[in-house]
């Protein structure tokens, strides 16, 4: 597999008043193309920080961040960001959101935005606005919009948090789905262990604040998997254990 | 049924107040203040000679001319000052000086610039309506969420489409407070305006009705039609409240 994404030495700190606070202590990282990378780490840990450096709304104080061997200068549709709070335009329909990235080289938009709605479960919601729709609809409109633009990179920070436990499994196992019929390289920020074991290739355990990287799990079990495996459950624990707590 | 009790209390206040003005009027038997029915005999005269008409036409012409050239200045002033800093940081001190300066004031200028015809009322309601709707714009631009924004980025959308489908409609919702805001103060100063000078316009018709011969029943007639028509210029704004691609703002 050949690098996709690599991370050299970053740093970064904020300062407020005269005092400068370093959020992430030199984090060295390289991710393979079609990787599926999970950053797990205590919270306010900087975890979110990172990621918006990573997919260049940020720019790093030191060290650099490569896309297929290019240095990162800002943002751009070969990775798209999908954030916490989710950022689906209330004032567009569901279509016209899906629509929002396509550029004129697709002749059909319509088409396309509809083939990913149908693709995430929200066919016969093309025409509705966003404030019509539940949470987890929502977060699934968001993922459709960004796959539309068949990205190389997809940034998940935290994008089930705000869900409940039924709903964030069931996007998880359509956005693995997903993931099989179209490769994407995909970096997810979680707090979510379980989740983390669930979808990732390998696990990337944070420090407290400023974020270094404490250690990497290899999580070598092949799709589809069962949460209720004793060999999963061990892994999480460990990573749990790794976090300090333990169960 | 639900609409009925919320007409209902409003419509009974107006009633006893009515009613309580009538009483007063009669018991203290004032020779110059109108009763209520002498206000709709006048007023029902001048809808038969048909200066009426013709007051309000003028008056709405001045108003819709000034609150269109604000319009036409305050949106895309606003928008600019909204996404670029320096042009905030430039021109928003001078328009918070010039904001509190009542129109009023503005009249003797207005006059020798434009002398007394239309101009100066159009010009007086332009000055009144144009900075409370920059204002609001350059505000609702601010406030455009950033994860909008960023998200907008991400995609590396062209510059006509961030405006066209990201900072527009999502300043729409303040746009429309801010016209309505700007449409009430400008119909508060053509009125205002027109009792200077000019020989038409509900304001002109006031003072008109006082100077020649006392007519208070025109005077009052006058009053209640302002406000009236600023009722219903309002209603007529809060219309677009309801458009499809505002409604995410106020369905909350």
């Amino acid at each position: 597999m050949t690098d996709k994404i690599v991370i050299r030495n970053i740093k970064k700190s904020f300062s407020s008043g005269s005092e400068s606070k370093a959020v992430i202590n030199g984090i060295n990282l390289t991710i393979a193309d079609g990787e599926f990378i999970a950053i797990v780490g205590p919270s306010g840990c900087g975890k979110s920080t990172l990621m918006k450096m990573i997919a260049g709304f940020l720019q790093p104080d030191e060290g650099s961040i490569a896309v297929d061997g290019v240095e990162r200068k800002g943002p751009n549709s070969n990775g798209i960001l999908i954030s916490q709070h989710g950022s689906v335009f209330p004032w567009l329909t569901v279509q016209q959101n899906l629509m929002f990235g396509l550029n004129d080289e697709h002749v059909d938009k319509a088409a396309v935005a509809d083939h990913y709605a149908d693709l995430v479960g929200l066919k016969g919601f093309e025409q509705h606005y966003p404030r019509e729709l539940s949470g987890g609809m929502l977060k699934r409109a968001e993922i459709a919009r960004a796959l539309a633009v068949k990205p190389e990179i997809l940034y998940m920070d935290e994008p089930f948090s705000a869900l409940d436990a039924l709903m964030s499994l069931r996007i998880r196992t359509e956005l693995l789905r997903i993931l099989e019929e179209e490769r994407h390289t995909v970096i997810l920020i979680t707090h979510d262990v379980e989740e983390a074991v669930h979808l990732a290739n390998r696990v990337v355990v944070l420090s407290n604040r400023p974020a270094s990287i404490q250690t990497i799990f290899d999580v070598p079990f092949a799709h589809p998997r069962k949460l209720s495996d004793p060999a999963l459950q061990k892994l999480r624990d460990d990573i749990l254990r790794e976090l300090g707590i333990e169960c | 049924m639900i609409k009925l009790k919320k007409i209902l209390p409003p419509l009974a206040l107006i009633t006893t107040l009515i009613a309580v003005w009538w009483i007063v009027v009669v018991k203290t038997g004032s020779v110059i203040f109108p009763t209520p029915l002498q206000v709709v005999t006048g007023a029902l005269e001048l809808i038969e000679d048909g200066t009426l008409w013709e007051h309000i036409s003028s008056s709405l012409m001045r108003v819709g001319l000034g609150f269109l050239l604000a319009v036409v200045t305050a949106i895309p002033l606003g928008l600019w000052m909204g996404r670029v800093d320096g042009a905030y940081a430039t021109l928003n001190p001078v328009f918070q000086i010039m904001r509190p300066i009542s129109p009023i004031a503005w009249i003797p200028l207005a006059i020798l610039w434009f002398g007394v015809g239309n101009a100066s009322p159009i010009f007086l309601i332009f000055i009144a309506a144009v900075f409370p709707l920059i204002v609001q714009t350059a505000a609702g631009v601010h406030t455009i969420e950033p994860r909008y924004l960023n998200a907008a980025e991400n995609f590396g959308v062209s510059r006509y489409k961030l405006y066209r489908q990201v900072v527009i409609p999502a300043v729409l919702p303040d746009l429309i407070v801010g016209m309505r805001i700007s449409l009430g103060v400008a119909w508060l100063v053509v009125v205002a305006a027109e009792m200077i000078a000019l020989r038409s316009g509900l304001g002109y018709m006031i003072m008109d009705s006082r100077n020649a011969g006392n007519r208070y029943d025109l005077v009052i007639a006058g009053m209640i039609i302002i406000g009236v028509i600023g009722l219903l210029l309002d209603g007529l704004m809060r219309l677009m409240e309801g458009h499809k691609s505002v409604r995410w703002r106020y369905d909350r």
